[in-house]
C-alpha cells in the first residue's frame, strides 16, 4: 500500500492474482484457515505453480497430484513449502477441488515468485 | 360407449374440477392465486382457470367429441386458503405434457397466462409457481454455459463476482464510456455492464461502444493479469440486428454479452441463448419490465416463475434484486428463487414461497445478480445472503467514490475479499460487519474513504409484495 499523502487519490493499476490478491499478504495462519475451510467443505486440496510470466494461462503445472482425502492442514502447508523450495521464482497457488460442483471451490495464490 | 353431443353452456367445474386427481410426474403443475368476483364459488373459479388455460371455451362445441378431452384437459385438483386473506385462494392445476410444444417457454406462457388473465368471473389472478416436469426441462436448452463453466472461463473461484453498471446510464460518448469501463476494471472489478436502456442511440452507436469497450477490457486484462469482461448489450429492435451485434462482440474477443429478456421477449431470448451456446459466449440477462408483471401481490406473475422461465429459455446471469438495496425484495422469497436459479433440485418450501418440488436434472445454474443501490457497507450482508454463486454489482457504489472508478473498484474488491476471508474463517458476517470492514480499511485507503462516504445511506421501506403468511 502507498502511504505517501501526495499519491492519495492516484490509483495505480497493479498486477493481481484473482481471489484474495487485494488483501495484505496472507500469514501462515491465514493460509491454514483457508486450507481448513477447504477440508471442511469436503473438497480436495491441490497445488499448482507457474512462472509469473505465464501466470495468465489457465493451466499451471501441478505439484504432484491433488491431495485426495487429505484432512491435515499441516501436511498441505508442508507441500506448499516443498513446492516453494523447488520453484522459488514461481507463483504457487492452492486449489480446493469441489468434485460435486465439478469446479474449483477455491483458488488462492499463496506465494508470489521472486522472478 | 361414445358420448352424444349436447349444445349449450355447462359449469366449468363439471369437467375441470377433479379433486381426486393424482398429478402425474410428467404433468406441468401450476399454482394460481385467484381472487374471484363476488358470488363465484371457488371450485368454479378454479375450474374456469384450468379450462381457459387449456382446452376449454365458454360453451360446448361438437368438435370436442372428435378428440380425447380426458387426455388433453387441464385439471384443477386442489384448493387451499391463502393465509391472512379471506377473498383469495390458491388453485393447483395440472396440465398434461402434450399440451405444450417442446422447448417453448413462449408456448407455456401463452397458455398459462393468456386469455385467462382477462377472464370476467375473476377479479385478480396471479401465477405463483410452475412445476416443470423433468421431461419438459430436458427439451429446453437452458443457460448457454452455467455457473461452473463461467467460473472456469473467467478464472474466478471461491467468491462472488464483482461488477458495476456504467453511469450515467445515458448520454456518454463511446470513448468516454470506454474510459469509465477501463477505470472500473483496472481497479479490481471483474465485470462491467451496459445499462439496460443503452442500445444504439444517436449519442453512442453500438459499433463505437463495442470497439472502445473492447480496447478497455483487453488493456485492463493485460495490465492486471486477471480476466475481465463487459456485458455488451445486444438488445436490438429485431432479431437480425441482435445477432449482428452478438457476432461483432465475439469478433472483438469479448467473453460476454447481455440481453433484456422481458422487453425483447422469450423468442428472441431463447434464440440468443442458442447462439451463445454455439459460439461459447456468456449471456447476462437483465429484467426490465419485471416489476410491472410481478410486483402486485394479487395479480400478475410472481418473479420466481419468470426466473424459472429464464433458466429454461437460457441465460448465465439474471438480476434478482439485492434485499438490502434501493429496489424491492423480500429476503425469504428472494432466497427461494435464488435457489431455483442455481440448484439442481429444490424441495417445496412455503416459507420461501416455493409451492412445488422442482427437479432441473443436469440443467446448468444461473448466477444471481444483486444490483441497485448497494455500497461497501452492504458487502457483509450481500456475501451472507447470496453466497459465492452471485454477481454483486455496485454502480454508484463504485463510480461515486471520491477518487473515481478505479479506487471505488478497489474499495469494493478489498471489502469483498475481506468478507469472504472472514466467512471462511468461521466469523459471523452480518454480526461482525463493522469490525471486518473497518479492519480491512486499515490497509486500504480506498476502502477507508468509501466507508466514510457511505456510512449513513440506507433504504428502509416496507416490501410491497410480501409472502403470504398466517
Amino acid at each position: 500500500m502507498r502511504d505517501d499523502a501526495n499519491t492519495m487519490g492516484d490509483y495505480q493499476t497493479r498486477q493481481t492474482y484473482e481471489t484474495f490478491s487485494f488483501l495484505p499478504q496472507f500469514s501462515q495462519q491465514d493460509v491454514y484457515a483457508q486450507v481448513e475451510y477447504i477440508i471442511a467443505q469436503g473438497w480436495n486440496p491441490g497445488i499448482e505453480h507457474e512462472h509469473p510470466s505465464n501466470a495468465f494461462n489457465h493451466y499451471w503445472t501441478m505439484w504432484k497430484l491433488p491431495f485426495f482425502g487429505e484432512t491435515d492442514a499441516s501436511r498441505v502447508w508442508a507441500e506448499l513449502e516443498a513446492c516453494r523450495r523447488a520453484y522459488p521464482d514461481h507463483n504457487i497457488r492452492l486449489i480446493g477441488y469441489d468434485n460435486y460442483a465439478q469446479t474449483q471451490g477455491m483458488q488462492l495464490v499463496v506465494f508470489r515468485g521472486r522472478g | 360407449m361414445a358420448k352424444t353431443y349436447q349444445a349449450g353452456v355447462q359449469d366449468y367445474r363439471l369437467t375441470y374440477w377433479t379433486p381426486d386427481y393424482v398429478p402425474l410426474d410428467t404433468d406441468l403443475l401450476a399454482c394460481f392465486k385467484i381472487t374471484p368476483q363476488e358470488g363465484v364459488p371457488r371450485e368454479e373459479a378454479a375450474a374456469a382457470v384450468a379450462a381457459e388455460s387449456s382446452t376449454g371455451t365458454w360453451t360446448t362445441v361438437w368438435t370436442d367429441l372428435l378428440t380425447d378431452m380426458e387426455f388433453y384437459k387441464g385439471r384443477a385438483y386442489r384448493i387451499e386458503d391463502v393465509p391472512g386473506d379471506k377473498e383469495a385462494f390458491y388453485a393447483f392445476i395440472a396440465y398434461p405434457l402434450d399440451l405444450f410444444e417442446e422447448g417453448s417457454i413462449v408456448n407455456v406462457l401463452t397458455s398459462l397466462v393468456g386469455n385467462v388473465f382477462g377472464f370476467k368471473a375473476i377479479r385478480y389472478l396471479r401465477l405463483e409457481d410452475i412445476r416443470f416436469p423433468i421431461a419438459y426441462v430436458k427439451t429446453c436448452l437452458g443457460p448457454p454455459n452455467g455457473i461452473q463453466v463461467e467460473r472456469d472461463k473467467l478464472n474466478k473461484y471461491g467468491r462472488p463476482l464483482l461488477g458495476c453498471t456504467i453511469k450515467p446510464k445515458l448520454g456518454l460518448s463511446a470513448k468516454n464510456y470506454g474510459r469509465a469501463v477501463y477505470e472500473c476494471l483496472r481497479g479490481g472489478l471483474d465485470l462491467t455492464k451496459d445499462d439496460e436502456n443503452i442500445n444504439s442511440q444517436p449519442f453512442m452507436r453500438w459499433q463505437n461502444r463495442f470497439e472502445f469497450v473492447a480496447e478497455a477490457v483487453l488493456k485492463a486484462q493485460g495490465e492486471t493479469g486477471e480476466r475481465k469482461g463487459h456485458y455488451l448489450n445486444v438488445t436490438a429492435p429485431d432479431p437480425e440486428q441482435m445477432i449482428e451485434r452478438a457476432e461483432f462482440a465475439k469478433e472483438l474477443g469479448m467473453p460476454i454479452i447481455m440481453h433484456d429478456f422481458l422487453t425483447a421477449g422469450f423468442t428472441a431470448n431463447t434464440g440468443l441463448a442458442k447462439w451463445c451456446r454455439k459460439n461459447g459466449m456468456l449471456l447476462h440477462i437483465h429484467r426490465a419490465m419485471h416489476a410491472v408483471i410481478d410486483r402486485h401481490p394479487k395479480h400478475g406473475i410472481h418473479f420466481r416463475v419468470l426466473a424459472k422461465c429464464l433458466r429454461l429459455s437460457g441465460g448465465d446471469h439474471i438480476h434478482t434484486g439485492t434485499v438490502v438495496g434501493k429496489l424491492e425484495g423480500d429476503r425469504a422469497s428472494t432466497l427461494g428463487f435464488v435457489d431455483l436459479l442455481r440448484e439442481s433440485f429444490i424441495p417445496e418450501d412455503r416459507r420461501r414461497g416455493i409451492f412445488f418440488d422442482q427437479d432441473w436434472g443436469a440443467m446448468p445454474g444461473v448466477f444471481a445478480v444483486a444490483s441497485g443501490g448497494i455500497h461497501v457497507w452492504h458487502m457483509p450482508a450481500l456475501v451472507s445472503i447470496f453466497g459465492d454463486d452471485s454477481c454483486l454489482q455496485f454502480g454508484g457504489g463504485t463510480q461515486g467514490h471520491p477518487w473515481g472508478n478505479a479506487a471505488g473498484a478497489a474499495a469494493n474488491r478489498v471489502a469483498l475479499e475481506a468478507c469472504v476471508k472472514a466467512r471462511n474463517q468461521g466469523r459471523q458476517l452480518e454480526k461482525e460487519a463493522r469490525d471486518i470492514l473497518m479492519d480491512a480499511g486499515k490497509s486500504s485507503p480506498e476502502l477507508a474513504i468509501a466507508l466514510d462516504t457511505w456510512k449513513e445511506i440506507k433504504f428502509e421501506f416496507e416490501t410491497v409484495d410480501k409472502l403470504d403468511v398466517a
